[in-house]
């Protein structure tokens, strides 16, 4: 029984994150502008994160976690330099 | 180390199902909004609906799954909702300001001018400054 409600769930989980996925990279390669490209990158990559938390969940192995965690400090440290790129035309000054 | 789905009880896997639907809806619903919404500082509003409970929910079942398959306290999943609940506001809040500064420079859009420092003085506390007479 439980095994049913967790197996649809997770299924119908990971349905809707790749859905959003598809949703961001519509946006980020639809632009208008650079701004909007990077929303895109940085909402495709949340939502990355957490497919990989639903696919720890149906698989039960702790491991994805870490990947997530990884894939969430670089995710910052990406946007935030591209940011700082748009801003002032450099990422270190 | 693998734990099985099967061997955790009922009330669990509800808990567990009703989080994670939760949460991966409420990202879809903020990337549609994303999708959808007609001006740039509007979109920025609408993922942080995926940032805040949309990662809320997916760590919470994450958290009430490995907790109770592994029959001992898990809680490291907290570290991810931490670390993305301070780090999003600061990544939006430097976007809106370099596609205002882009705005700006360009003179497209309605963006509001900017204010130096001797007119807020002036708004606010109605002083003026030596220079003005």
């Amino acid at each position: 029984m439980s095994a049913i409600i967790l197996f649809s769930a997770v299924s119908i989980a990971q349905l809707m994150l790749a859905a959003a996925m598809a949703i961001a990279s519509v946006r980020m390669f639809r632009g208008p502008r650079a701004q909007d490209r990077i929303i895109g990158l940085d909402t495709l990559y949340i939502n990355a994160m957490l497919l990989l938390v639903t696919f720890g969940i149906g698989t039960g192995r702790v491991i994805y976690f870490e990947s997530a965690l990884v894939i969430g400090m670089l995710g910052f440290v990406a946007t935030v330099a591209l940011a700082k790129f748009l801003m002032r035309g450099e990422v270190i000054e | 180390m693998i734990h099985s789905a099967a061997d955790i009880p009922v009330w669990a896997a509800i808990a567990v199902a009703f989080f994670l639907l939760v949460g991966s809806g409420l990202a879809l619903i903020g990337a549609i909004g994303f999708l959808r919404l007609p001006t740039f500082y509007e979109r920025i509003h609408a993922p942080t609906l995926g940032t805040s409970w949309g990662i809320g929910g997916v760590m919470l079942a994450s958290m009430i799954f490995f907790t109770v398959s592994s029959g001992r306290l898990v809680f490291h999943e907290i570290l991810i909702g931490i670390f993305v609940t301070v780090t999003t506001p600061i990544t939006f809040m430097m976007l809106a300001r370099a596609a205002l500064h882009r705005d700006r420079a360009e003179g497209n859009g309605n963006v509001p001018d900017k204010q130096n420092k001797s007119q807020v003085a002036q708004d606010v506390l109605g002083v003026n400054e030596p220079g003005n007479g």
